[in-house]
């Protein structure tokens, strides 16, 4: 047995054992509580309002774009989003099955959606840019079963002129996922509406101005519990307007005199300032239908339409010139002293030439005769053309084509411009066709704009504005701006202006001298000179082109056009009337005829007189 | 007789019974703070019935204090083996979260035998460490209390209940060092179960093999034990892999978080995470009792049980915290005290072993808070809710008094 005093003194020392214990356990508590409520409190802070705040984004309302003389071709209406916080899979899912029936989603909707949340699972998922109010407000109704979702004003793109100005506007949409990678969308995040072709992606970076930010506090569970100030913590930033070369009015008659049943397009230039005064593609869609997400089966119906209407025939297809091409070689052809203007080749027309092993016709049967080659770009000989392209010969014609930018993209500010083909070696055609798999006779064909050759309509407007100015053409833009103006190709005809006049002479015989192939549709009050062009095609009936500009000594417009299968036999050429239609009104518009008398002499327009 | 003793002869030592009251009233206050959240949550509301427990408590406190000492050293055999049917009893009929077999339900309260069994245990251990007079010098002689610890022990690890099984462990430690069991013969005793944690790797392992040899052969006690304690930390290491297989997926992620809490933010790191971010938001001062944003919002996860801490340093700040842990150390202090001055062994060691129980639930809860414990689901005695603990806890303190009131 112990002695009591022995027990106390033993109690007395463990007790004090477990004291220095306690105390040392509360000192290392408060030293951890220390470290982290005082020395590292600025940090969790920082991470309490992370985990409480959700940044949404406000959009910002894009610029908008005015045409020439001020009218509305793109502009913003209020609208809604819905978009859901992130949040868990299973959750977003049934957020989405409850929204379904409100927002129209079908199951394949929820699909698609589902696949972009799983993509980007922490970012708000934008599940509908283009909700009504009826919606929105149902959503609103039932607030406390919707508490994910996150309704938005947010402008709503809208084009008054719809399809007329598709192909130039192009569209918006919801940023995709590979144009969230691409480094042209640095900054940009999911959810964000961009422009996706045309004029509306061109110029994305003036349009698009800077998105604000708002804060929404939530939960843990990542409802939304209230909103954080009482506007936006960061405004966003408008886009800034675009003024356009565009003139509507040219563009809406261009559209409502298109031939119908017929695909083209048609591009009009003024070659003062090298604006795009007319830009249209034919057959077109809505612009419109794809704001706000085009659905699955508009998307499908346009895609696979034979008439491809969301090809944009000015910038984005090419076509064998034809004869559109005969003063290109002229020009090649006087600039190197093959030929001038009165020059006559060996062999007249008889309707056909035989070279070869066989037999090259005129699209006259009957022959023109003997002609110079004034009459033979008059009236589009083609037996001449043949003999020229052979005096001229391959190398050189592949040369002088490409110093005067043949091939090559004009540089209009729209993206994905096609840029046409015309060989640019021997080497070309070896690979083409094997090195003896073809003949020196290629040159016939490209003489008159054949074989392998394809131009998109701009190309041919630069070559036709070079003629008829003298000078290296401004590059086409649609934009309206100084500074565009002063940007010009790096090319010039390099023909002394004598010889540039008298091919200008012969282009304007095509329309006024009544031997011309497009005498019939000249003009009463302007001098238009141009020509006409047959393109044969694999597909059908030959492309009607015509590539004209008026007033012919100083001209305010440059225009080609070309109607797919529009030249079914020589006495229908549809791009002839079409364009001349065009011509005439563009230039009554800007040269209107004095009242009192509608019938006086266009002396004020700086036109000299000329005798058709 | 002053005034003062009068007191201490009715209710034992009146400041922790004040102090117990003070803690008491600041947790409901907490459990008050931790309902009122702007999102649905279990949690709104809870205060009422914490009151209704509390009342229960207080209630069973008279009680439990009006039993003289000797009544309860001779009811702690019955009461054991009572605790140990029922320890039985909720392995069959228990429920629990996660399939655990934890509480047994009893309509409108839920109950939790291994809070009795902890009391139970503690009233048998003391007797049987107080008969002995000689403190033991040989392992083999602390076979009884070792046993008596064991049996429940192994019934709540089958719930399973791993902080409940810790408490016990710490149940035995606390009475064989008040029995005054030299300090190397207790870490004999604990070896094994240090083998069992550093098992994962067989280098630490090895190392503490090596340092254990070399501590038995300084100490030198008898081979026979020497070789059996060498035996015994070879046979858990061994065990360790195995067992941890056998843990609930939950209770491996709760481990492994201790471990890295960053690894995985969103799950099972969730509750570190989000406790870390809340107290240190709350810096110096606090955001304000009833305005902590984290756990208005549903961050915090448990904020009214094992997180309730959390809820104190996100809205009172490092100031409220110290004041917190400065009252519970306080109390605990006093409660040291009380063991010290106990008139016989018994009563010591029953009251140095709720010292220990009660130490072990705050620096296990209020480290977890921090990350310097593992996550083990002890609740903080006074503050987290909780009915069969916070009746346990003012049962305890009745011996407490009681045998304060007989010194």
């Amino acid at each position: 047995m112990l002695g009591e005093s022995e027990k106390t003194d033993r109690s007395r020392h463990r007790a004090r054992g477990a004291r220095v214990v306690l105390v040392l356990a509360v000192l290392v508590l408060v030293g951890a509580f220390f470290r982290l409520q005082v020395l590292h409190s600025s940090s969790y802070e920082l991470r309490s309002e992370r985990n409480r705040l959700r940044a949404i984004t406000v959009p910002a309302p894009r610029g908008t774009m005015y045409d020439r003389n001020g009218r509305v071709i793109a502009e913003n209406v209020p609208g809604y989003s819905v978009s859901l916080l992130p949040g868990r899979e299973d959750t977003v899912r049934a957020s989405l099955a409850r929204l379904a029936p409100i927002l129209g989603l079908d199951a394949r909707d929820q699909q698609a959606l589902m696949q972009k949340y799983e993509a980007l699972p922490q970012r708000p998922l934008l599940v509908s840019d283009d909700a009504s109010f009826q919606q929105v407000s149902s959503i609103e109704e039932r607030r406390p079963e919707f508490r994910r979702a996150v309704v938005d004003m947010r402008p709503r793109r809208r084009y008054p002129d719809g399809h007329v100005v598709a192909h130039v506007v192009g569209y918006v949409g919801e940023i995709s996922e590979s144009e969230l990678k691409n480094p042209a969308f640095a900054g940009y995040d999911a959810g964000r509406i961009v422009g996706k072709m045309g004029l509306e992606r061109e110029y994305e970076d003036t349009l698009g101005g800077d998105p604000g930010v708002r804060y929404v506090e939530v939960n843990a569970l990542g409802s939304i519990v209230r909103e954080m100030g009482p506007g936006p913590a960061v405004p966003p930033v408008p886009g800034h307007d675009l003024e356009l070369g565009l003139d509507m009015k040219l563009q809406d008659f261009a559209d409502s005199t298109f031939p119908p049943d017929h695909r083209g397009a048609v591009v009009a230039v003024d070659p003062h300032t090298g604006e795009a005064l007319l830009f249209y593609s034919h057959p077109e869609f809505d612009p419109n239908a794809f704001v706000g997400g085009v659905d699955v089966d508009t998307w499908e119906s346009l895609r696979d339409d034979p008439a491809k209407p969301l090809l944009n025939r000015v910038t984005g297809a090419a076509y064998p010139p034809g004869s559109t091409f005969k003063p290109v070689i002229s020009a090649i052809a006087m600039r190197r002293g093959v030929v001038s203007i009165g020059d006559h080749m060996d062999i007249p027309c008889r309707g056909a030439l035989r070279y070869g092993t066989r037999v090259w016709r005129c699209w006259k049967p009957a022959g023109h005769g003997s002609l110079s080659l004034a009459g033979a770009i008059e009236q589009s000989c083609d037996v001449y053309f043949y003999q020229l392209g052979m005096k001229l010969g391959l190398d050189a014609m592949m040369d002088g084509s490409h110093r005067l930018g043949f091939g090559d993209p004009t540089g209009i500010d729209l993206p994905h411009e096609a840029a046409g083909y015309f060989p640019a070696s021997r080497e070309w055609f070896d690979r083409r066709y094997g090195p003896r798999g073809w003949t020196e006779s290629v040159v016939l064909n490209l003489a008159i704009g054949q074989g392998e050759n394809q131009q998109p309509l701009l190309r041919q407007v630069l070559f036709y504005a070079a003629l008829a100015t003298g000078r290296r053409p401004i590059v086409p833009h649609l934009l309206r701006s100084r500074a565009l103006e002063r940007r010009r190709v790096d090319w010039s005809l390099d023909l002394p202006d004598a010889e540039r006049r008298q091919l200008v002479d012969a282009l304007v015989s095509v329309v006024n001298d009544p031997k011309g192939t497009a005498y019939p549709w000249r003009l009463e009050r302007w001098t238009m000179a141009g020509k006409t062009g047959t393109a044969q095609n694999p597909q059908g009936a030959p492309h009607s082109w015509f590539v004209a500009f008026a007033p012919a000594q100083d001209p305010d417009i440059v225009v080609a056009a070309v109607v797919e299968h529009g030249h079914p036999d020589n006495t229908v050429s549809l791009a002839v009337p079409y364009v001349s239609a065009i011509v005439e009104r563009y230039l009554e518009e800007i040269h209107p005829a004095p009242a009192d008398s509608a019938a006086a002499p266009a002396a004020d327009t700086g036109v000299a007189g000329e005798g058709r | 007789m002053s005034e003062g003793a009068r007191w201490r002869e009715q209710v034992g030592d009146v400041q922790l019974l004040g102090l117990a009251l003070l803690l008491s009233a600041l947790g409901l206050a907490m459990i008050f703070s931790a309902g009122q959240v702007d999102v649905p949550s279990v949690a709104t509301g809870i205060w009422r019935r914490q009151l209704l427990w509390l009342a229960i408590a207080l209630a069973g406190f008279v009680v439990v204090s009006r039993v003289p000492l000797r009544w309860l050293e001779w009811a702690a055999p019955g009461a054991y083996v009572a605790a140990l049917a029922l320890l039985g009893i909720v392995l069959v009929v228990g429920t629990g979260p996660g399939g655990t077999r934890s509480w047994i339900n009893l309509g409108p309260a839920r109950l939790q035998p291994a809070e009795f069994a902890k009391l139970a245990t503690i009233l048998l251990l003391a007797r049987t460490v107080s008969g002995n007079g000689t403190p033991a010098g040989r392992l083999i002689e602390l076979w009884k209390p070792v046993l008596v610890v064991l049996v429940p022990m192994v019934l709540v690890l089958a719930q399973p209940d791993l902080g409940s099984a810790i408490i016990f462990g710490v149940i035995l430690i606390a009475a064989l060092y008040w029995a005054g069991v030299p300090l190397a013969m207790l870490f004999l005793l604990v070896s094994p179960g240090v083998s069992l944690l550093l098992g994962f790797s067989a280098v630490v392992w090895g190392v503490w093999i090596v340092v254990l040899a070399a501590f038995l052969y300084v100490h030198r006690p008898y081979l026979s034990e020497s070789l059996a304690v060498l035996a015994a930390n070879v046979a858990t290491g061994a065990l360790t892999l195995p067992l941890w297989s056998r843990l609930e997926p939950y209770q491996q992620d709760r481990l492994l978080v201790f471990l890295n809490p960053d690894a995985d933010p969103r799950g099972s790191g969730w509750h570190l995470v989000q406790s870390k971010v809340a107290i240190g938001s709350g810096g110096l001062l606090g955001q304000g009792y009833l305005h902590g944003p984290q756990k208005r919002l549903a961050f915090l996860p448990e904020q009214h049980t094992d997180f309730i801490f959390s809820v104190v340093g996100e809205e009172l700040g490092f100031i409220g915290v110290v004041v917190f842990l400065a009252l519970l150390g306080w109390f605990l202090g006093r409660i040291l005290a009380d063991a010290r001055d106990a008139p016989s062994e018994f009563g010591g060691t029953v009251v140095f072993c709720l010292f220990g129980v009660w130490f072990a639930h705050l620096v296990i809860n209020v480290g977890m808070t921090v990350g310097l414990m593992p996550i083990t689901g002890l609740p903080l005695p006074f503050l987290s809710y909780g009915g069969s603990f916070l009746v346990s806890v003012w049962a305890g303190l009745a011996m407490v008094e009681r045998v304060a009131a007989e010194s």
